[in-house]
């Protein structure tokens, strides 16, 4: 019942086309070349030519190979047999392990309906005061960390997974430097929590399209945990390279382009990923932590500008510290109204306070007397960023809001801070 | 008119190629049957037997030579009774019930009933026999909630009528005649309680469209204060990313003095539309008492939804705005964001492969971000009673930068900009409205000179804090260093609210005429004060005890009370020496 083609008509980069009839949209085909086996999906149809894009790449496929249509679009197993497990962006094993062939579920299903979804309520402890008290992280919510190359993104992503109480962690990455994939699987093993990882991984040396299945293999996985009562968190390291390989493939397809040749789908391509992470009424949950590198540190570039938009919040990751100005949870407010009382006072007023200090110490390098106040501002500066912003500081939360605290009064009579009488009043410690 | 058919020909993401006999409608809905699912979509190019069609639904499966259904009828919502309290996607589906039919998510090629068919309504008829009537006009209402729903004749009903019949008052469900109308050339028409509408086509069943003059109180100070929104009015809020847009509409949602609210969430986060979705029903309206839903819709699009139902999902509000102002209302709708509207064109446009414009959006986006606005307005109905249409929209230009072709394309049709800034949100001040660059043609609870004072303070206040910037703080004067001290106090006491405070967060035209006035006394007030030092603590210090004012209610005790310290203050502090006893 299959069909089978044995003549490629074209082949431009890792797109090739075939003559068939009766073969759906986003339908699978296995290819066989000299160098194995590949899947490649179909990405358009006109008439009875269909194009398809070939995971493992074009490079090496003879116009003579045989391209065999499996009459359904891509699917991905989930099961408890997949802990600890590792697949590549086919789905295939990257471990020396069995392929898993159970309970298949398409990938990239249908967008969850929002009524069936719960306000997102459960606060996700980090013990990092610049996400804490000022961007608190929350179950269910989709959050990117703005960054460049060199940033420790990777190390951030990794000591939330292991702090953050979930039951799954399904880690996707896309153009994963070797060394960085290897900090993962390490990471995890060290802290006893690989038994319930499950890695999706595209190395920077696989064919660039391979990756482009990534999110929707971890995100088609996740979910169904979740519809089984599971909290997952899902980690999508770089959302860049999988916005660019879609970049390779619209270009080839002679697509016209949009903003810098990105596709003009790039919004909805990315939000309908994004937009997987949910909390489910009378179910789990998915909790979506992705990095975004901006190239040349560009936040209006198209990739962090559309993904801000669809996002709720981000995090700015700047000189090994996450930025206390454009780092933004969107969902804190949802959390911390029911933390400790002055947890929203602290959080809005000592960043009024900061950036109050930035504009000093920008009088200051330019040469400007400081008066008493502004060294006061210098002051309260160089506390801020040593006690709050340092990643290094570990801290819980109503520890870190008593330190706020100490850091104003140190530096500041009440009623120069903006803080209301009655929080003064039970807070300000007393000297 | 004949059901004509096609066959799929080529699919490219959501949109297909399809040859076709006969005769079809620009714009004309059509449905692909592919296995046993039937997918909405629209046309939206034709070319000799070849016509190109937005899906609405992912096109997954879809196959070379499947059947296409063509529906003879533009994209429509369906009016009547038992729209509000919905929430709707952008087709009219309502999402409560597709929950309750099929679970978790959304199916693909499923469409529910937008309002109910079973449900009797009490209708009490106006009209009479022998009345005049035409498109928009009532014939009688039924209660919806806190209101009286007219029952109108169809819109698309465009010449004169001769009531025949009208039904004696009694429950009725939708589909019921509840009148007969008779042409000039003697035809009959059985009116319902329901009527469809095509989305993309204003409503224009009115005398006369007026100037807006009314304020529309927002009970935010900065708007409603310095740069008003008018009843009828149009007004946009571009702003970066995390600059609180979405936080300003919700609390405007809430809190805006308006009959009924329509939230246009046209490729929203599902994270912040059900904050929205499940607080509503639970919130008290303020002014009514009631649950705040029985007057909101919610037309619910999140970003994952596919790309062809977010570009409709502002006309499907607009269209049911437009319905209820029909009846008298005051109606406001808040579009979130208009720029993934316009992204939502962009896409399809690079689909249909047209020549692209500027940044890739296609060569009419300004036209038709000009019509989407100009459906506002304040509007004569043939009773000679007014209802109004006030359009909202947010605005997400990249990277906050105001000059992209959105942002301008609808400042050129909007009458207030408020215009969101990076510097302020950062500084978590909210609303992080920049008070000098926003403006508003419209008028505003306060009057014109006090206003004036207010942007001459903050713009000479800027004035000193660049030159600050570059002669230091020794440089100035102690004059102008107090103008600066004034303009923050401005800023801080009163251009900005705490969102989550009950009290604060709502601020009454009363009482922002009230706690203004008290705020210009100090502005335009001459302060004697020799050191800076001693100004910066009179100042913060007087700021202290208006953000403790912000947090009590208007009539109660500590508000006076505070108020009487504040005026010692004021009154206390003309010389040195006082200054000094009392900092």
């Amino acid at each position: 019942m299959r069909k089978v083609c044995t003549k490629i008509l074209n082949i431009a980069g890792n797109v090739i086309t075939v003559r068939t009839d009766g073969v759906g949209y986003e339908e699978l085909a296995e290819i066989t070349s000299v160098r194995g086996k590949s899947l490649a999906q179909v990405i358009r149809l006109d008439g009875d030519l269909v194009y398809l894009q070939v995971f493992a790449g074009a490079r090496g496929v003879s116009t003579g190979d045989e391209v065999r249509f499996l009459g359904h679009p891509m699917q991905v197993g989930f099961s408890d047999n997949m802990m600890g497990r590792i697949f590549n962006g086919s789905g295939e094993p990257r471990d020396k392990g069995p392929a898993i062939t159970d309970n298949l579920v398409e990938i990239a299903g249908p967008s969850a309906n929002p009524a069936k979804r719960v306000i997102p309520k459960n606060m996700v402890r980090t013990n990092i005061p610049m996400i804490d008290i000022f961007n608190s992280l929350v179950e269910s919510q989709k959050l990117p960390i703005f960054s460049v190359s060199g940033e420790p993104y990777n190390e951030l992503l990794a000591r939330i997974a292991m702090q953050a109480e979930v039951d799954i962690i399904i880690l996707g990455g896309i153009g994963l430097k070797y060394d960085q994939y290897m900090f993962f699987r390490n990471t995890l093993e060290e802290g006893g929590a690989l038994s319930r990882a499950i890695f999706f991984v595209h190395t920077a040396a696989d064919p660039t399209v391979e990756g482009l299945m990534v999110p929707d293999l971890s995100l088609a996985v996740a979910e169904n945990f979740a519809l089984h009562g599971k909290k997952v968190l899902v980690l999508l390291t770089d959302m860049t390279n999988f916005a660019d390989a879609m970049k390779e493939i619209a270009i080839t397809m002679e697509q016209v382009p949009s903003n810098r040749g990105y596709p003009g789908d790039l919004y909805s391509q990315l939000a309908a990923r994004y937009e997987k992470a949910v909390d489910f009424e009378g179910a789990g949950s998915i909790t979506i932590l992705a990095v975004t590198t901006m190239p040349g540190d560009d936040v209006t570039h198209p990739v962090p500008d559309n993904t801000g938009y669809i996002t709720e919040g981000q995090f700015y990751l700047r000189n090994g510290r996450i930025e206390p100005f454009g780092s933004l949870s969107r969902l804190k407010q949802q959390v911390n109204k029911d933390t400790r009382e002055d947890h929203r006072a602290i959080m809005d007023g000592m960043i009024q306070l900061y950036a109050d200090y930035r504009e000093t110490e920008e009088k200051r390098s330019m040469g400007f007397r400081m008066s008493d106040w502004d060294k006061k501002m210098l002051k309260y500066g160089g506390l801020f960023e040593s006690h709050m912003m340092d990643l290094g500081v570990n801290t819980p939360l109503e520890e870190a809001l008593d330190n706020g605290w100490k850091i104003l009064a140190d530096c500041f009579k009440p009623e120069e801070t903006n803080f209301r009488s009655e929080l003064v009043d039970k807070f300000w410690p007393k000297q | 008119m004949n059901r004509q058919t096609g066959k799929v020909v080529g699919v490219n993401g959501n949109m297909m190629t399809v040859r076709f006999t006969g005769d079809i409608i620009q714009n004309e809905v059509a449905y692909v049957v592919t296995g046993d699912k039937r997918l909405k979509s629209e046309v939206i190019k034709i070319n000799g037997d070849r016509a190109f069609l937005q899906v609405f639904e992912f096109t997954k499966g879809i196959k070379v030579g499947d059947d296409v259904e063509f529906s003879g009828e533009m994209l429509s919502v369906q009016l009547g009774p038992g729209i509000l309290t919905q929430i709707y996607d952008g087709l009219q589906n309502p999402l409560p019930e597709m929950a309750e039919k099929f679970g978790f998510f959304l199916p693909i090629g499923e469409e529910l009933q937008a309002i109910s068919s079973d449900k009797e309504w009490e209708f009490t008829p106006t009209a009479k026999k022998g009345d005049k009537v035409t498109g928009g006009m009532a014939l009688g209402h039924v209660p919806e909630g806190i209101f009286e729903h007219k029952i109108m004749v169809p819109f698309d009903l465009t010449e004169e009528y001769t009531v025949e019949e009208v039904s004696p008052a009694g429950k009725y469900r939708i589909k019921d005649t509840v009148a007969r109308l008779k042409t000039d050339k003697g035809k009959d028409i059985n009116v319902t309680m329901t009527f469809n509408w095509p989305v993309k086509i204003p409503v224009t069943a009115y005398r006369e469209k007026l100037q807006p003059v009314d304020p529309l109180e927002t009970k935010v100070r900065i708007i409603d204060t310095m740069f008003p929104i008018a009843k009828g009015g149009t007004y946009c809020i571009p702003g970066p990313f995390g600059a609180g847009k979405t936080v300003l509409q919700q609390i405007t949602s809430r809190h805006a003095h308006v009959d009924i609210v329509i939230i246009a969430a046209c490729g929203e986060r599902a994270g912040e539309v059900v904050e929205t979705l499940k607080e509503f029903p639970e919130i008290t309206d303020p002014r009514t008492g009631k649950p705040l839903m029985e007057r909101t819709i919610i037309i619910c699009n999140t970003s994952s939804m596919p790309v062809a139902a977010r570009e409709s999902s502002v006309y499907t509000a607009t269209t049911l705005a437009e319905y209820y102002r029909q009846m008298g209302l005051n109606v406001l709708l808040l579009a979130d964001s208009t720029s993934r509207w316009a992204q939502a064109m962009r896409e399809i446009s690079g689909r249909l492969e047209e020549i692209p414009g500027e940044e890739a959006y296609p060569a009419y986006l300004e036209s038709r971000i000009a019509s989407f606005y100009e459906r506002a307005g304040l509007i004569r109905l043939h009773d000679g009673s007014t209802g109004s249409l006030t359009i909202g929209g947010t605005v997400s230009p990249a990277g906050g930068n105001f000059e992209e072709p959105v942002t301008q394309g609808t400042l050129k049709v909007v009458g207030a900009f408020h215009g969101l800034s990076r510097a302020r949100a950062d500084a978590r001040k909210f609303p992080s409205i920049d008070p000098l660059e926003s403006w508003s043609k419209y008028k505003s609870v306060i009057p014109d000179e006090q206003r004036e004072t207010a942007k001459r303070i903050l713009s000479k206040g800027e004035e000193v804090k660049q030159m600050m910037k570059v002669v230091g703080e020794e440089g100035i004067s102690i004059d102008d260093f107090i103008i600066s001290l004034k303009s923050d106090f401005l800023d801080g006491v009163y251009l900005q609210q705490n969102g989550f405070d009950d009290v604060d967060a709502a601020t009454s035209g009363d009482r922002q005429q009230y706690v203004f006035g008290k705020v210009i006394v100090v502005l335009e007030k001459e302060f004697v004060i020799k050191e800076k030092a001693d100004a910066r603590d009179f100042f913060y210090n007087l700021r202290h005890k208006f953000i403790d004012w912000n947090y009590k209610k208007m009539e109660s005790d500590d508000f006076k009370k505070i108020e009487k310290e504040i005026d010692k203050i004021l009154e206390g502090d003309n010389n040195e020496e006082s200054m000094h006893k009392n900092p």
